[in-house]
């Protein structure tokens, strides 16, 4: 990639981020805001793997996103999990509507 | 325009407008559907950032994994077939607005950064690589990233004068490993079906009925 500059990538990672972060604070879905979660994670992803390129910093960055990677994964199945928990006791996923303590 | 940078805006602008669609679609398959562009778009741009090996497992954990998890969680916790929580234009307006601000934010932060600048500085403070073994910019990746999680850094010991050796990723990856089993234990633990409430009692006003 000669012909692109960092810039374009952290464009695009920016851009990731903000669309994660509008869709966890405007969805009332809950599996909309672990899909909000996921494009946060995926914007950082790319920052990191471009400064792992462009960068004289070797393989450190993408060694750090295979992690976000993999945290990632396992942050979507324990997630998915009080998702369930919380439609079973709530017959809904809208977060909205989960507005007691009571257990 | 170079074919790299005809690429490049390709999978950009496939990456950028899937996560638009994710925030501005109403419904959840929908939703996923455009991540699955989004993230397939964005292992696109990790391959023409010569990382093939983190290109492989976005698609293989993410793409193949994750989501297929959110999609089931979309199966299993749907009311109806077509069923549909929407935000409201007022929320739709002031979150679009917030997030145009944050946007312009972080390009502000970001851009206002002379990379370059802190490439040079970097390239200065550690030695020039020596030719014959530059693995990372010949985009063959897999085996140094497993030897980085094994600990060892050939990529780097091989380019410094010989003293010390560089940071591998031992520890982090065992840190990862236990962390994965005990995901693994509190995920299965969690989502068992341990009572389910009626839902007569929840049409009422008084949720108390969910023991």
């Amino acid at each position: 990639m000669d012909g692109v500059s960092l810039n374009a990538y952290l464009l695009v990672g920016a851009v990731l981020f903000v669309c994660g972060v509008v869709c966890m604070a405007t969805k009332r879905n809950g599996i909309g805001v672990l899909m909000g979660v996921e494009l946060v994670l995926n914007g950082a992803n790319v920052n990191f793997v471009a400064f792992s390129h462009y960068m004289p910093l070797g393989l450190d960055g993408q060694v750090i996103a295979l992690f976000v990677i993999v945290l990632a994964a396992a942050e979507a199945a324990v997630a998915l999990a009080i998702a369930l928990n919380y439609y079973n006791s709530f017959q809904t996923i809208d977060v909205d509507r989960g507005d007691d303590l009571r257990g | 325009m170079t074919g790299d940078q005809l690429l490049f805006a390709i999978l950009a602008l496939t990456a950028c407008c899937g996560a638009v669609a994710v925030v501005i679609s109403q419904n959840v398959v929908r939703m996923a559907f455009w991540l699955i562009v989004s993230l397939s778009a964005t292992a696109g741009l990790f391959f023409s950032l010569h990382a093939d090996f983190v290109g492989a497992v976005q698609l293989l954990v993410y793409v193949g994994g994750t989501l297929v998890l959110l999609i089931f969680g979309v199966m299993l916790t749907a009311s109806g077939p077509f069923v549909r929580i929407r935000t409201t234009l007022a929320e739709g307006l002031l979150g679009a607005c917030v997030g145009v601000a944050l946007l312009l934010t972080v390009l502000s932060g970001v851009m206002g950064v002379a990379w370059d600048r802190v490439a040079a500085h970097q390239t200065a403070a550690t030695p020039p690589p020596q030719p014959g073994f530059n693995p990372a910019e010949e985009g063959n990746t897999t085996r140094p990233l497993g030897l980085s999680l094994l600990g060892l850094r050939p990529d780097k010991d091989l380019r410094s004068p010989g003293n010390e050796p560089s940071t591998g990723y031992l520890l982090p990856f065992e840190i990862v490993s236990v962390h994965l089993l005990v995901v693994l234990i509190g995920a299965a633990y969690l989502a068992r079906t341990k009572r389910r409430a009626r839902p007569e009692a929840i049409e009422g006003t008084d949720a108390s009925g969910t023991t």
